[in-house]
């Protein structure tokens, strides 16, 4: 009698606790070095972070977020990547076969902290919005790493619209896009 | 009051329980979907209504001639109906005679009416990450209830 009790409540958990994961979020794993230093500074102690799905429900996301997505190269792969240009924002690449990149109608430009050393989009290219997951929003384990993870971009990785240094620069680009678009 | 209050908090778990059965069901098995837009015609006309599942697309089984729902490549919150006619590494004719390669994880989606159809002729491969569901049956309107696979 009490095992079919918990077998049930079983039965009826698994498919609530799956919701859960599904539109709240949850904690997973951080592998590799690609997000350093944000995320995994010491290879010894994996960072766990928490995904927040509601923030980007409606796949709105903010330069300097970082995200984890579907990879593009392969779909039973996620990645976790900071976004560096929304849609309509002109990128300087490192090491991409365009020097700079206008990015399409939904879609977002993903990389790495760890320049050179993470597979980002200036190795895929700009990234459908339709393949975000998540929003990374804290580092929940281990204790001494408790914080929230902000948004932030560091200026040499600002998109050329936005750099101040640039303006001109940037309105010779924006006129050029325009003249091959 | 207690009994009341016990009373509105089961019935409340209940209901929680039922929308998160048919969010899984929904979500991991299959469901139907309202097509809209002339791409796939003669296959698929408009407010046909098919039944579609998740399984194959979660387990990476997509082959070609398969009918997918897949999520738009430039605005996530639309879908679009489309046949596979390349997995990656096939060469596909584009349009003006030019030939491309069909990128490692992507596949490559055209309607069935060429004429009129946007599909990876405009916007080149989809990610497999897009992808939601594979049509099975068309089952709306019931003069034709046919099958869909390949």
């Amino acid at each position: 009698m009490k095992f079919t009790v918990v077998l049930k409540s079983i039965l009826l958990g698994i498919p609530v606790g799956i919701t859960v994961i599904d539109l709240v979020g949850y904690v997973a794993r951080v592998d590799g070095i690609s997000m350093q230093p944000a995320l995994n500074p010491d290879l010894d102690q994996a960072d766990y972070v928490f995904l927040n799905r509601w923030p980007v429900r409606s796949y709105q996301v903010q330069r300097g977020d970082i995200i984890a997505l579907t990879s593009p190269k392969d779909p039973t792969l996620s990645i976790i990547k900071r976004v560096v240009g929304i849609q309509g924002d002109i990128v300087e690449t490192i090491g991409y076969k365009n020097h700079i990149v206008r990015i399409p109608e939904g879609h977002c430009w993903v990389e790495g902290d760890h320049t050179g050393h993470s597979m980002d989009s200036n190795n895929f290219g700009p990234v459908s919005l339709g393949l975000i997951t998540a929003k990374a929003s804290c580092i929940v384990w281990p204790p001494s790493r408790w914080q929230f993870l902000n948004s932030s971009l560091p200026e040499s990785r600002l998109p050329l619209n936005l750099s101040p240094s640039t303006s001109v620069l940037q309105s010779a680009i924006q006129y050029a896009c325009n003249i091959i678009s | 009051m207690s009994k009341y209050l016990w009373r509105f908090a089961s019935s409340a778990g209940f209901i929680i329980q039922c929308s998160c059965v048919a969010h899984c069901f929904f979500h991991y098995v299959g469901d139907l979907v309202l097509c809209s837009g002339p791409s796939m015609e003669p296959t698929i006309f408009s407010n046909d209504i098919i039944l579609t599942e998740h399984v194959t697309p979660k387990l990476q089984q997509i082959q070609i001639g398969d009918i997918v729902i897949s999520k738009c490549p430039y605005n996530p919150e639309q879908n679009i109906c489309k046949r596979v006619k390349g997995l990656p590494g096939d060469k596909i004719h584009t349009n003006y005679g030019r030939t491309e390669i069909v990128p490692v994880g992507h596949v490559w989606l055209e309607g069935d009416n060429s004429t009129n159809s946007t599909d990876s002729r405009n916007y080149g491969a989809v990610p497999q990450g897009l992808i939601k569901s594979r049509a099975i049956y068309k089952i709306y309107p019931f003069m034709n209830i046919s099958s869909l696979n390949r």
